[in-house]
């Protein structure tokens, strides 16, 4: 049995509704995979099954080549997983909980406490220690929850979106200590709805919507299927668009997007600087006021739209999850 | 180590993380113990001179009935605890650690029998200040105790599998005060049930808080041998009747629970 985490046609109904619809995936033995998706796409019910916590109805999972189905308890003794919602006791200080799992974990008094002192240290989170979790910012929850995943150092762990709902620099912050972890050895799986955390954490992407697996790759691999670079160009009038547009297209410009409110125009461009520059010109001779320009290559964002049609931060299906959880509950 | 010690171990571990709250919580402790204390008084007070018991003083009459009627409700803690544990994502952090799976539910339960040990312990000051007195033997009077514990943890398995089943701790409250509440009243906890209406008075015969509550009233010496209760087997009979429903109680409440605890994850 290879290592690593493996699904391979994992398929999850809730009622009517279809969470995972035959999903694959491999995530080889000390790598980082991002699952990327917007909300309702499925990662959280695909942490789930690969964490015991839920049973796939079709399809099969494997932890460190241990099938989740059969033999939970021994998946549960390789894992460490920290979830959306820190999952840590509010009414505990931060010593406490990680102590308390450190027990869970059979680790023995001893060597739960200087676990629990160790990664409190490593964690910055020393000053805080003997403090009820209540009064933790969200940052601090969230290191603490990572920490307890760590307690056991478990060879694979699972983040389901990590940094979701943290400021930007708790965010930095989480990468930081994510980048660590890695470089240890740890196998990986990461689910984001941010595709800066994907390009910057993962060493391969898969990208899931509707419970699928749409693409796959490096973030430089996604970029280059949705084409090269980019022009963007911000006109000065939003009556100079429908012109600006016939410009673009003049100089050989793919598809063009036009977003009316930020009167910006965005399209694939084939020849580099030079086409920008005889881009440029034809700008100039037709009169047209320029704000912005610049070439870009394409970002996760563009891949998402591309291969999806809709946005990643699209929230029509944010509720939608939510309805199926409730449900299901 | 074994795997029965393995699951006591962790639920020891559970029991301590749940003690530590209600450490500091104090305002749960607080409200656990002043309800009563306001139920012994509005009762002995307001209804005591209204309601007249053959053969024994009403305070005395009152205070098993107190008794059976909090513990019973002290297992809405369990309850609510879990859901809220559930609603935290605690649950799906103790689900995927290496644990027995029985571990989290042992804790719990076992863990809330404090509540129920402080308020009875209230209790019983306060029925002691308002005239209430134990007239067995003392280890009659314990076994009365140990009786109304154990028919509260049964109880709180029945909760236990509520509180994994409804979506928050809130409709744990509700649902149980719309339980519990006719469960406690329409039995002889407050008043005799000869004097209930017929389907009421038979209901009330057969309520196993009925049971408790003239179990405890026994064996704390609170009832007169001149007045014996009605003649149904569970009343004449009242602490086996009590241990049956205890074993019922468990018998199918903690498979369920566990089945239920199994399938539980945040939402």
């Amino acid at each position: 049995m290879p290592g690593g985490i493996r699904a391979e046609g994992l398929v999850k109904r809730y009622g009517e509704v279809t969470a995972l619809d035959g999903l694959d995936l491999a995530v080889p033995e000390g790598t980082v995979l991002g699952l990327l998706g917007p909300n309702g796409a499925g990662k959280t019910t695909a942490v789930r099954i690969f964490t015991t916590l839920l049973e796939a109805d079709e399809g099969t999972a494997t932890v460190d080549g241990v099938d989740v189905a059969s033999d939970p308890r021994r998946v549960r003794e390789r894992i460490g997983l920290s979830g959306q919602n820190a999952a840590v006791d509010e009414y505990l200080t931060g010593f406490e909980n990680l102590d308390m799992v450190g027990r869970l974990y059979h680790l023995g008094r001893a060597r739960s406490r200087d676990r629990a002192h160790e990664l409190l240290e490593g964690f910055r989170l020393s000053n805080a220690a003997d403090r009820p979790v209540k009064t933790y910012s969200g940052g601090m929850r969230r290191r603490l929850d990572l920490a307890a995943a760590l307690v056991a150092q478990p060879p694979i762990l699972f983040l389901d979106e990590p940094t979701t709902g943290l400021d930007p620099r708790s965010r930095i912050d989480m990468w930081d200590i994510i980048r660590g972890l890695v470089q240890g050895g740890t196998t990986l799986l990461l689910t984001t709805q941010y595709l800066e955390e994907a390009d910057r954490l993962a060493d391969d992407i898969v990208v899931i919507d509707q419970g699928r697996a749409i693409a796959q790759g490096t973030a430089d691999e996604l970029k280059s299927q949705v084409g090269g670079e980019r022009i963007e160009l911000v006109v000065r009038r939003s009556e100079d668009l429908p012109l600006a547009q016939r410009v673009m297209t003049q100089n050989g410009c793919g598809d063009v997007e036009v977003d009316e409110r930020t009167r910006t125009l965005v399209a694939p461009i084939a020849g580099g600087a030079s086409t920008l520059r005889s881009l440029l010109d034809d700008v100039g001779r037709a009169g047209l006021g320029v704000l912005d320009v610049g070439l870009r290559r394409p970002t996760l964002d563009d891949v998402f739209l591309t291969l999806t049609g809709h946005a990643a931060g699209d929230d029509a299906d944010d509720a939608a999850e939510e309805e199926i959880e409730r449900e299901v509950a | 180590m074994g795997s029965l010690r393995l699951a006591l171990a962790d639920g020891a571990v559970i029991a301590k993380r749940n003690l530590i709250k209600v450490k500091r919580v104090p305002d749960v402790l607080v409200f656990t113990t002043l309800s009563p204390i306001m139920f012994v008084l509005l009762f002995a007070y307001v209804f005591g001179n209204s309601i007249d018991v053959p053969g024994v003083n009403y305070r005395e009459f009152l205070i098993a009935g107190i008794f059976a009627q909090t513990v019973v409700f002290g297992a809405t803690f369990t309850g609510a605890g879990l859901a809220e544990d559930i609603q935290k994502g605690i649950i799906d952090r103790f689900r995927s650690l290496p644990i027995a799976p029985s571990a989290v539910l042992v804790g719990r339960t076992t863990s809330d029998v404090l509540y129920n040990v402080i308020s009875i312990a209230i209790m019983s000051i306060t029925g002691l200040l308002v005239g209430w007195r134990i007239r067995g033997s003392v280890l009659e009077a314990l076994a009365g105790f140990l009786l109304l514990l154990l028919f509260a943890y049964a109880f709180s398995w029945i909760m236990a599998w509520v509180g994994l089943l409804v979506p928050t701790p809130e409709v744990v409250n509700n649902a149980s005060f719309m339980i519990i509440f006719p469960l406690t009243f329409i039995a002889n906890t407050f008043v005799p049930s000869e004097s209930l209406p017929t389907v009421l008075r038979t209901f009330a015969e057969w309520n196993p808080i009925s049971a408790v509550t003239q179990a405890a009233r026994d064996l704390f010496g609170n009832t007169n041998p001149a007045d014996p209760p009605p003649d149904v087997w569970p009343l004449r009979n009242p602490e086996l009747y009590t241990l049956i429903w205890v074993a019922i109680i468990l018998a199918v409440f903690v498979p369920l629970a566990n089945r239920q605890y199994r399938k539980a994850t945040s939402r």
